[in-house]
């Protein structure tokens, strides 16, 4: 079974902190990491490597800083890590990202499965792994908690819906999207950081992809961002202090003022 | 010819402004060389982190950042385009709440550009709600009722708006950013070749060039992007639940439905529905609710979950928690708020012992009231709380239920 | 800032990791573990896929190589967070010295994988009832039948014991040799005539089990044999020697955990309208505890990097100073943060107070801080003597 996954790096939420004054996000020192949710989605990958074996290849689309989070990956299991990266991907909105990744695994080749964490944190779209998909013209499951293998050409999978569960079966390839409840990842082992350290990391660009220069960048981007302002920051309104019974009346003595309680 | 941005060093200051303002931390302020005749140093763009966006020289008060778009014409003929769709989201036959958001405000947008509100349902014996659709507003309904369609998948749901679509041609689609509403309206976009905006918290129309501005939060909340789709159509948008109000009803109301005449053969179908297992919790429950109650560590063990469990149902609220709690195993983690759970955005967010970390901030940020109840005044829920309650909350919240209930009684 | 001690690559990797897991893994648990007493098991696994029971083992035996500076990085970031759960792993590296230092090569290749990976725990079974700091007051036995030894007597407060499967415990051999009659033996959960006392009730370390080790014609055969006979008390020192910068780092390690606490709580505590990390008295203890920690540090970094070179035959006296220096600063330090937080440092609402009893221990096992102070003194004179020779 060969897998692949699809990460971001993004910037740590961990340790953004927001200037009280401006309310503008500090991001002096902010370190980059693999995107929260692609964590689960490599230890899914080699987890159902561990069972199924193949191979897990990890790729991501970025700057050449991307690298570390693809060495972090394979400090956690996967096999191999392709970095896609050129200036004229720069600028890409969901649409023209879907269309490199799924150049660049059409490049790639022989795959079984693609799992990509639900959603990037600094981007929250959640629309590059069915857009991908799409241009792969393979089936697509998102919110997917549960993942059976049955055989080498068919899935099972748990898809999470606001009132329960959809039950799936999807041929392969297909493309899923995962997200915490799927599994616990792994700390990155002493010998897997090792691994890591040494591990040749490929670079794909736009020629050897074949990418259409229409298609990608700022120019295959159908979005355009025309504004960016931070919205206005909250402040501590009304500090209620004293004893339980005189914070609790104060409390409800306003809630039903504004018709609350 | 390929984009292209610089910094005018004769008009750099060094205040260092673009660089904090920067999303994608491209900007670094670097000394210049002895012999400059400026002294201050000079913004520097990592061309490899840039994304053109164009937030630093929107900010620079000096005109100090040349920007250069390139920009294809539009590949389409935008005038072959009308009307204001909205995707009437179903399940298990009943029509989700989220469409009566979107009807409410796509109605407004509608009557921005002077044009018709249509709503498209497609599911299994679905023809009688289209008159719900009509009553709240719409005043097409374009149905696509076939037994295909019974439960939600991707293939053929994707298919057939693909082709209602193409055959239609509206200029707007709003559609629900929910678990269905996201994964199919991106692989559309896909299909379709367009622009999808994700989570939209407002929408606008440019009264000079029609295009629909869709401003939408990025970094968790942290900053707010105005979006547009200007050479392509349809300009598609998903909305989250309670951003708009819900369209009131109007009974009787007068609207044209469409059935369109589902070919089965022409619609893609690779995977099986095998069933449907419903959950205990429903967690719309959570992303509707009027009120949240969250707990979290400061509860200090499981048990704590009683006392939220007991405020929330006294103020008919909804239940959610931090990850902490999630991940101590004190509550299911359907009922998690933040990051890496649900985005709510309630009139009433009550944080109990919630220290208000950023990953939990962005999940509930946006509720119109925080109440933090904190034995600890300097967390940053308690700074950024509208009624911030310093104490334990093992006694202030027995006293507010007490309270509560001794109001209700009178 | 920290202190820079010139860690390599790897060394860092080694923090890093054992910070991870202590964070992500360890400290939602840690109160949970506390009051209930159980041993962690759901956390050895996480210390086991994160490598870190391999440090100190040679590579060669599926280890990372890293020496006791390896063991001490890995104790230390771990017991900043909690040092009873943390114990399952120091305490295996003190079962596994035995083995390490006195084995052959097939017993090593038989046993130091399993406990390199994390498979197996191990534990050290050298004090008994009678038998404390003076250890050839023992009365286990082990008495030679054929291909056989018959081991009958009792260890007690033996950490991890009943729940590792390796064991390094010492017996007499030859009760009229005296210090020279006491041999050392691999024995394996499960042996018929091995078993298992009670576990003891403790003021801290409660993560961690201390069992009874009970020994009723227990019978193995003598490829368990570690070393030649009556070199038992010979491998205990070297263990010892070896171990107690483990020791020393569980200390430390609790130390900077409660000086992190004790700095944080300083600067959110409010009272008299100011911070009280504002108040000269706050000041000084902190910067106090701060100070006696780094020297600590210092003091136990060289010695472990002074055991790893293999330039010195003994270590005995160096590993005492770093354990008993160490081990003090860690109880001053942590009974002084307790002050710091005042009467809320004295519930178990904040960690504070758990970290003052899991302090205590470091001043009691592996040598009492006066069975330290003789240990360096002896080998004060010792040099001394052969200096002015």
């Amino acid at each position: 079974m060969n897998i692949i996954v699809c990460i971001k790096q993004v910037p740590s939420m961990a340790n953004v902190q927001i200037d009280p004054e401006t309310g503008r996000l500090q991001r002096d020192g902010v370190e980059s990491v693999i995107n929260p949710f692609d964590e689960y989605a490599i230890e899914e990958g080699v987890r159902i490597r561990e069972k199924a074996g193949g191979k897990v290849i990890v790729i991501t689309m970025g700057p050449p800083q991307a690298e570390s989070a693809l060495r972090e990956a394979i400090s956690k299991g996967a096999d191999e890590a392709i970095l896609i990266s050129d200036k004229v991907f720069g600028g890409a909105d969901t649409l023209a990202t879907s269309y490199t990744l799924s150049s660049a695994i059409k490049f790639i080749g022989d795959y079984d499965l693609i799992i990509c964490g639900r959603q990037a944190s600094d981007g929250d779209t959640a629309q590059v792994g069915p857009g991908t998909a799409e241009m792969l013209n393979i089936p697509h499951i998102t919110y997917v908690k549960k993942i059976e293998l049955l055989g080498d050409k068919s899935i099972r999978v748990e898809r999470i819906m606001e009132d329960g569960c959809d039950l799936i079966e999807s041929p392969l390839p297909a493309l899923l999207t995962v997200g915490k409840e799927i599994n616990v990842p792994r700390i990155s082992s002493l010998k897997g950081k090792m691994l890591a350290k040494k591990a040749v990391i490929k670079t794909l660009d736009a020629a050897t992809i074949n990418a259409d220069a229409k298609r990608i960048g700022l120019n295959g981007s159908p979005t355009q961002v025309i504004k960016i302002f931070t919205p206005p920051q909250r402040t501590c309104g009304e500090k209620l202090t004293g004893d339980a019974k005189k914070i609790a009346v104060a409390l409800v003595k306003r809630l039903s003022e504004l018709g609350i309680a | 010819m390929e984009n292209s941005i610089k910094i005018l060093a004769d008009k750099c200051v060094g205040c260092g402004i673009c660089e904090s303002e920067c999303p994608f931390s491209a900007i670094s302020m670097l000394e210049r060389s002895e012999e400059h005749a400026r002294k201050f140093k000079l913004a520097v763009i990592d061309l490899n982190k840039c994304t053109y966006c164009g937030a630093c020289k929107q900010i620079c008060k000096f005109s100090a950042v040349e920007l250069k778009k390139c920009r294809p014409q539009a590949e389409i003929d935008k005038s072959l385009y009308k009307g204001v769709w909205i995707y009437a989201e179903q399940r298990h036959g009943k029509i989700s709440n989220i469409a009566y958001e979107l009807l409410s405000e796509g109605r407004r947008l509608a009557e921005k550009l002077g044009t018709f509100l249509g709503a498209v349902l497609i599911g299994s014996n679905i023809k009688s709600k289209a008159q719900e659709l009509i009553d709240r507003g719409a005043d097409k309904v374009y149905i696509c009722d076939d037994p295909v369609f019974v439960e939600f998948q991707d293939d053929p749901y994707t298919s057939i708006l693909t082709q209602l679509i193409k055959k239609e041609k509206p200029e707007i689609i709003l559609m629900g950013a929910t678990n269905i509403g996201r994964s199919f309206a991106s692989r559309v976009a896909a299909k379709i070749h367009t622009g999808l905006t994700a989570d939209c918290t407002s929408l606008e129309i440019d009264t000079v060039t029609k295009n629909l501005q869709q401003t939408r939060p990025a970094f968790g909340g942290n900053i707010m992007a105005t979006i547009l789709t200007s050479r392509h159509r349809p300009q598609m948008s998903t909305v989250r639940h309670k951003v708009f109000k819900e369209a009131k009803i109007e009974t009787g109301r007068k609207g044209e439905v469409i059935e369109y005449k589902v070919d089965v053969k022409t619609l893609l179908n690779r995977t099986k529905f095998l069933g449907f297992i419903k959950s205990a919790v429903n967690y719309v429950n959570l992303l509707e609710a009027e009120i949240i109650v969250s707990g979290g560590r400061g509860l200090g063990k499981p048990e704590g979950f009683r006392l939220i469990e007991e405020l929330a149902e006294c103020l008919g609220g909804a239940v959610g928690a931090s990850r902490a709690a999630v991940d101590s195993g004190w509550i299911p983690d359907i009922h998690q708020v933040g990051q890496t759970g649900k985005t709510v955005s309630p009139k009433v967010y009550i944080a109990c012992g919630i220290s208000g970390q950023i990953q939990h901030r962005v999940g509930m940020g946006s509720s119109d009231i925080i109440i933090a109840i904190n034995k600890d005044a300097t967390c940053p829920m308690m700074q950024i709380a509208s009624y911030a309650l310093e104490g334990d909350l093992y006694e202030i919240i027995p006293n507010i239920i007490k309270e509560i209930k001794s109001s209700k009684s009178v | 800032m920290v202190m820079d001690y010139m860690l390599s690559e790897e060394e860092q990797m080694i923090v890093e990791t054992a910070r991870t897991v202590a964070v992500e893994k360890m400290k939602p648990l840690r109160e949970y573990y506390d009051e209930k007493e159980e041993f962690p098991w759901d956390i050895v696994k996480e210390f086991a896929k994160a490598d870190l029971f391999a440090t100190y083992i040679p590579e060669e035996y599926g280890g990372f190589g890293k020496g006791i500076m390896g063991l001490v990085l890995a104790v230390e970031e771990l017991c900043k967070v909690d040092g009873a759960i943390s114990l399952s792993l120091a305490a295996t590296a003190l079962g596994a010295f035995p083995i390490l230092v006195a084995a052959n090569e097939e017993q090593k290749k038989k046993y130091l994988p399993d406990i390199a990976s994390g498979t197996k725990l191990a534990a050290f079974g050298l004090t008994e009832a009678g038998a404390g700091s003076d250890a050839t007051g023992m009365t286990t036995t082990a008495v030679k039948d054929g291909d056989y030894y018959v081991l009958n007597g009792a260890k007690c407060f033996i950490t991890n014991g009943g729940d590792a499967e390796t064991y390094t415990v010492f017996a007499k051999t030859n009760p009229s040799r005296g210090a020279r009659g006491i041999s050392c033996f691999i024995l394996e959960k499960g042996d018929t005539g091995f078993s298992f006392g009670k576990k003891e009730k403790k003021m801290g370390i409660r993560a961690s089990s201390t069992r009874e080790l009970v020994f009723n014609d227990c019978r193995v055969h003598k490829d368990r044999l570690l070393g030649k006979e009556g070199q038992g008390l010979m491998i205990a020192q070297a263990t010892l020697d070896n171990s107690r910068p483990g020791v020393a780092a569980q200390a430390l390690g609790i130390a900077t955990g409660a000086l992190n606490e004790a700095v944080e709580y300083a600067r959110k505590r409010v009272q008299f309208g100011q911070p009280i990390a504002s108040f000269q008295a706050i000041q000084h203890m902190l910067a106090e505890m701060a100070t006696e920690i780094e020297a600590a540090r210092a003091l136990l970094y060289a010695s472990a990097r002074m055991i790893d070179s293999g330039k010195v035959k003994r270590t005995s006296k160096e590993s005492a100073m770093a354990k008993l220096f160490c081990s003090e600063v860690a109880m001053k330090v942590t009974t002084n943060a307790v002050q710091i937080f005042g009467g809320y440092g004295y519930t178990r609402e904040y960690p504070v107070e758990k970290m003052m009893r899991d302090a205590k221990i470091t001043t009691l096992y592996e040598g009492t801080s006066q069975i330290q102070k003789n240990e360096i003194a002896l080998n004060l004179i010792k040099e001394y003597i052969s200096s002015s020779k």
